[in-house]
């Protein structure tokens, strides 16, 4: 079937001819990747751990890693995870009660910290240092050494040309190591030819590029272990400070111990949110901000800022993100005596996320019924910021354009002393008795506007809608390694595009003295791939070169037509006179030119000049 | 105030208008492509069968190192006459077989329709991207907020990108047919499916990382959705040599062999692919970065496996699976190119399946 890869495979196996190992020896080491090696190992230990060695540092198995990777990250953008969202586990969970076991076996909720994914690119990561380590050695050879002498026959080369010049051999050897020099080829002479290798650069692309990937991995998880990410609902004119206490929740990472908080607060002066007021985005929100005073060490200056969606308030090495907002209606509540015994703003849980309906409850520990005995009372209902009395008990639009709150009451035990801790957002009914009308029947609930208050049945006391603040959440999160990760993403970016759009290629000049008097000047490219390029340079380079080494009159063949067929110049070149040997073979005759396409011979290169990548598979490991 | 809302109206209504006149255009320009392959088929020659036996007669598979090609220096150069020539040869292991003569096969009335219709297709991206330009200006930020305008741009750009390579005297004509039918696929699909009024963003979405990241990801999934086609056609046309230069093996149909007799070689259409595939892998790597610096800053995490992350690293990966591949003994050709294939499946499925079935940080306003 794939036929393609058995002929490549074949012409490996089939390069054993003197010429091609001679070829190959010119090809060596333009690249530093690693060659592929399948044979069994001899026996005992050592040679099979080496073996081992080879195998997963070999481009095959980095090959595979690489992929199981990819395959591995698949499921956790699909099954919920419990690092992004806990709620959403928790409802898979109780809707696949038979899944979940298998699930959780499997590590599927938390993919990205499983043992089996963190398996796969721990090895990948080994597998990359262990290529790294061996590259770096053999590139920095390849820099000391010199590039390898010129083959026999240059015509074999994957670009060639040749021409009869009257300077002498020398002469046009020390004009081609000069030319060379200028266009920063390094050079090296040997017998009666020069050998010249240019674009080092993409190796060290090529080397940084993997060198980056690890740099990036190393912040990666230094972020992860030293990571700080804190959330804390503020109402506006509440405060908080950075400590460990005063967290809603706090995660930290492994290696973070909670005393070491940077000390710092703030205050939330204002916060304000507006909408889409019509349009079929209506209610879509279009700008949050919330105004701030804030202050860093124990007792710091204050100072003012605003933190937008986008722009976080940097504080301490913190960043301080406004994530969510909401309403926190202020309520006043009296006991059966009169006292006041709850004052304040009370946030609500949005319920609906557009309209921002939020269920209320408002706990009142300390209260004491119309005798005087000590009780406690709570209230439960809705939020609403917009209420349409004809729409039912939602809210239909997320401003406060007729906030309404609509409560029930209860009195008895609120069960805080037990001494599991409770959400402030749940009222446990279990030992609460709701309030009835004076009919005995119906339950007690009342829907108040801003300044209403409501009575209790029988003087239990009364509660008024003062107003109402609005609340954000922050999130506050420190983390270590970004400067790293960031320096690493650059690297890794430059090196790849040097790695690719760098060519590494070598040219050899070869001057011979020919029968009739003349110089024979023959030169040959040859890249790591096959470029349009390669020819391009070729001929600059011989362009150059035939400014010391003019082309000898009568060896000018008449200028062909440029449709020509290249073997019939070929034939004319003047080496085929002198060395019968190096005579290019003719090449296929018919390559007719159809005139309707753009130009069907050119290369379909999509970049212009610099933006040709070099074509690994070709001529690797020819 | 409700001045300007009216304007961004009427402008919406262009750029609406300007779609529609685009896609009509672009059903024009589908037929003449049709068009051009129906009437270039009729002198489709056989080159390539008869390079391929030619050479088989001639020699046995050693021919490897056959000078092809050849006066690469000349070509459009001023001075022909005194540049030196040089002689090219392909690398081993590939087949010297020479591109095919195009969709028109070298006909010329095949030729005079497949020019109409490339004149169609600047005539068609000429609309398409008023309307992309109305509907940006109608909510004055860049237009792609939500999957309606990212569809759009995203077909405006694969086939500006075509036009350019065409301009540069790239052989890619061939290419015309399948680009204009997925572009007619993909904008129906989001005038119909994707649609969504121009509107502001959510808070979330404003930010200059808009600019950077997302035109980065659009020019990414549009040049890697030409190399996916090229590779495409590679597969064919790869098993296509094959079968010719096996006498015995069975045979490709008329119509197929029609085909595939006049895109350009294996060998040419698998360097297009790699060439495109890897000149945007550093682009698509940016785009990646940029996205983490901008989730930095929007939501105080540079990497938090977000299933729109996920993909994009997934996609990211594959491609340097693929990119590995080809640099692998024994993986080149077309086992390198299944990879290609799977990676840029990859990219759709972030773009659309995960905009669709999946839910994250990244669903967009109106889906
Ligand atoms: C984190 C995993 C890795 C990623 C994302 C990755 C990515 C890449 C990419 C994108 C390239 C293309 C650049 C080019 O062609 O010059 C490349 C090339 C290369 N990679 Fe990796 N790589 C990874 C791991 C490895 C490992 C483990 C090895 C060791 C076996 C390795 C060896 C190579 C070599 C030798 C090349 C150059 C191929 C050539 O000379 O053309 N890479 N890599």
């Amino acid at each position: 079937m794939s036929t393609t890869d058995t002929d490549t495979a074949a012409d490996t196996a089939r390069g054993a001819s003197a010429e091609e190992r001679e070829l190959g020896a010119a090809g060596s080491q333009l690249s530093t990747a690693p060659s592929e090696e399948i044979s069994l190992p001899s026996l005992g230990l050592l040679g099979w751990v080496r073996w081992f060695w080879r195998q997963l540092t070999s481009m095959r198995v980095a090959l595979l890693l690489l992929f199981l990777l990819s395959l591995g990250a698949i499921p956790g953008s699909l099954i919920p995870q419990t690092s992004i969202d806990q709620l959403k586990v928790q409802t898979f969970k109780d809707d696949h009660p038979t899944l979940t076991p298998v699930y959780e076996k499997l590590q599927l909720f938390h993919v990205y910290s499983s043992v089996w994914f963190s398996a796969i690119y721990i090895l990948l990561f080994i597998s990359l240092i262990g290529c790294i380590v061996p590259r770096t050695w053999q590139f920095i050879g390849q820099l000391r050494g010199r590039p390898p002498g010129a083959p026999r026959r240059l015509t074999r080369l994957p670009a060639y040309t040749t021409w009869r010049t009257d300077a002498e051999p020398e002469e046009v050897l020390r004009a081609a190591r000069r030319v060379m020099k200028g266009r920063r080829f390094r050079t090296e002479s040997a017998g009666d030819a020069v050998a010249a290798e240019k674009g080092y650069l993409r190796e060290v692309g090529n080397l940084v590029f993997h060198i980056a990937l690890i740099v990036l991995l190393v912040s990666f998880a230094a972020g992860q272990l030293w990571k700080v990410e804190a959330s804390k609902l503020v109402v506006e004119g509440d405060g908080f400070v950075n400590s460990a206490v005063s967290f809603d929740d706090l995660k930290t990472g492994q290696l973070f111990d909670k005393n070491d908080l940077a000390p710092f607060g703030f205050e939330l002066d204002d916060f304000r949110a507006t909408y889409e007021r019509s349009g079929p985005q209506m209610r879509t929100p279009r700008t949050f901000s919330a105004d701030v005073t804030y202050w860093q060490g124990a007792d710091g200056a204050e100072r003012k800022a605003r933190i937008k969606v986008n722009e976080p308030l940097e504080v301490s090495g913190y960043k301080v993100y406004l994530l969510n907002h909401g309403y926190a209606p202020v309520v006043t509540v009296r006991d059966g005596e009169g006292e006041v015994a709850y004052k304040g703003p009370v946030a609500g849980l949005p319920i609906d996320g557009a309209n921002l309906t939020e269920s209320m409850v408002i706990k009142v520990p300390d209260y004491h019924n119309k005798a005087g005995k000590k009780d406690q009372i709570a209230f439960q209902g809705q939020f609403l910021p917009t209420w349409v009395r004809s729409q039912g008990m939602f809210s239909v639009f997320p401003a406060l354009d007729n906030p309404t709150l609509v409560l029930t009451a209860y009195h008895g035990s609120l069960g805080i002393n037990g001494g599991t801790p409770q959400s402030v957002y749940q009222l446990d009914k279990s030992r609460m008795k709701q309030f009835m009308e004076s009919d005995g029947k119906t339950k007690y609930a009342r829907a108040l506007a801003v300044g209403d208050s409501m009575k209790l049945p029988d003087g239990a006391g009364s509660l008024k809608f003062e107003g109402v603040k609005e609340w954000a959440t922050f999130q506050v999160s420190h983390k270590p390694g970004n400067e790293g990760a960031l320096i690493g993403a650059v690297a890794a970016l430059v090196g790849l595009a040097a790695s690719l759009f760098i060519q590494r290629r070598r040219v050899w000049v070869r001057a011979v003295a020919g029968k009739d008097g003349t110089t024979v000047v023959e030169m040959a490219g040859l890249g790591r791939s096959e470029s349009a390029k390669l020819p391009e340079e070729l001929a600059d380079l011989a362009v150059r070169l035939q400014a010391d080494a003019p082309p000898a009159p009568e060896a000018d063949a008449p200028a062909p037509e440029a449709d020509a067929p290249p073997a019939s110049e070929a034939a004319t070149s003047p080496a085929s006179g002198t060395e019968p040997e190096r005579q290019p073979e003719p090449a296929p005759e018919s390559k007719p030119e159809p005139e309707s396409e753009g130009e069907p011979e050119s290369d379909p290169a999509p970049g212009a000049d610099g933006t040709d990548p070099a074509d690994p598979s070709e001529g690797a490991h020819a | 105030m409700n001045l300007a809302a009216e304007v961004n109206e009427t402008l919406a209504h262009y750029s609406n208008v300007l779609i529609y006149s685009a896609m009509a255009v672009y059903t024009l320009a589908f037929l003449a492509h049709i068009a051009e392959w129906v009437f270039g088929s009729r002198s489709a020659v056989g080159r390539t069968a008869a390079a391929i036996t030619a050479e088989a007669a001639a020699a046995p598979r050693a021919q490897v190192t056959v000078q092809v090609g050849g006066n690469t220096a000349e070509k459009g150069g001023t001075a022909v006459l005194e540049r030196p020539k040089v002689i090219t040869r392909s690398a081993a292991g590939s087949r010297d077989v020479p591109d095919g003569p195009g969709a028109a096969g070298g006909t010329e009335q095949g030729d005079v329709y497949g020019r109409i219709a490339v004149g169609l297709t600047v005539l068609a991206l000429l609309f398409h991207a008023g309307g992309v330009l109305a509907r940006a200006l109608s909510v004055q930020r860049a237009p792609w907020g939500n999957m309606y305008e990212f569809s759009t741009t995203f077909a405006m750009v694969a086939v500006g990108t075509y036009l350019v390579l065409l301009a540069l005297k790239k052989n890619v004509r061939w290419i015309g047919l399948p680009l204009v039918t997925t572009v007619l696929l993909d904008l129906g699909l989001a005038v119909s499916v994707l649609y969504t009024d121009s509107d502001q963003l959510v808070p979330a979405l404003h930010s200059y990382w808009l600019w950077i990241h997302v035109s980065c990801a659009i020019v990414s999934g549009a040049s890697l959705y030409i190399g996916a086609v090229s590779t495409l056609l590679y597969l064919f046309r790869d098993r296509y040599e094959a079968q010719l230069e096996n006498p015995k093996g069975k045979k490709f149909g008329r119509f197929a062999s029609s085909v595939l007799e006049r895109v350009p070689s294996a060998a040419s259409l698998d360097k297009f692919a790699y060439r495109i595939n890897a000149t945007i892998f550093p682009l698509w790597t940016f785009t990646i970065i940029a996205g983490a610096i901008w989730a930095e800053a929007a939501w105080g995490r540079y990497w938090g496996w977000d299933p729109k992350e996920v993909w994009s690293f997934i996609t990211w990966v594959a491609y340097a699976c693929y990119l590995h591949a080809r640099a692998t003994a024994g993986w080149k050709g077309r086992k390198a190119a299944y990879l290609a294939l799977i990676a840029f499946g990859c990219y759709l499925f972030n773009y659309y399946g995960v905009n669709i079935f999946v839910t994250g940080k990244h669903s967009y306003a109106g889906v």
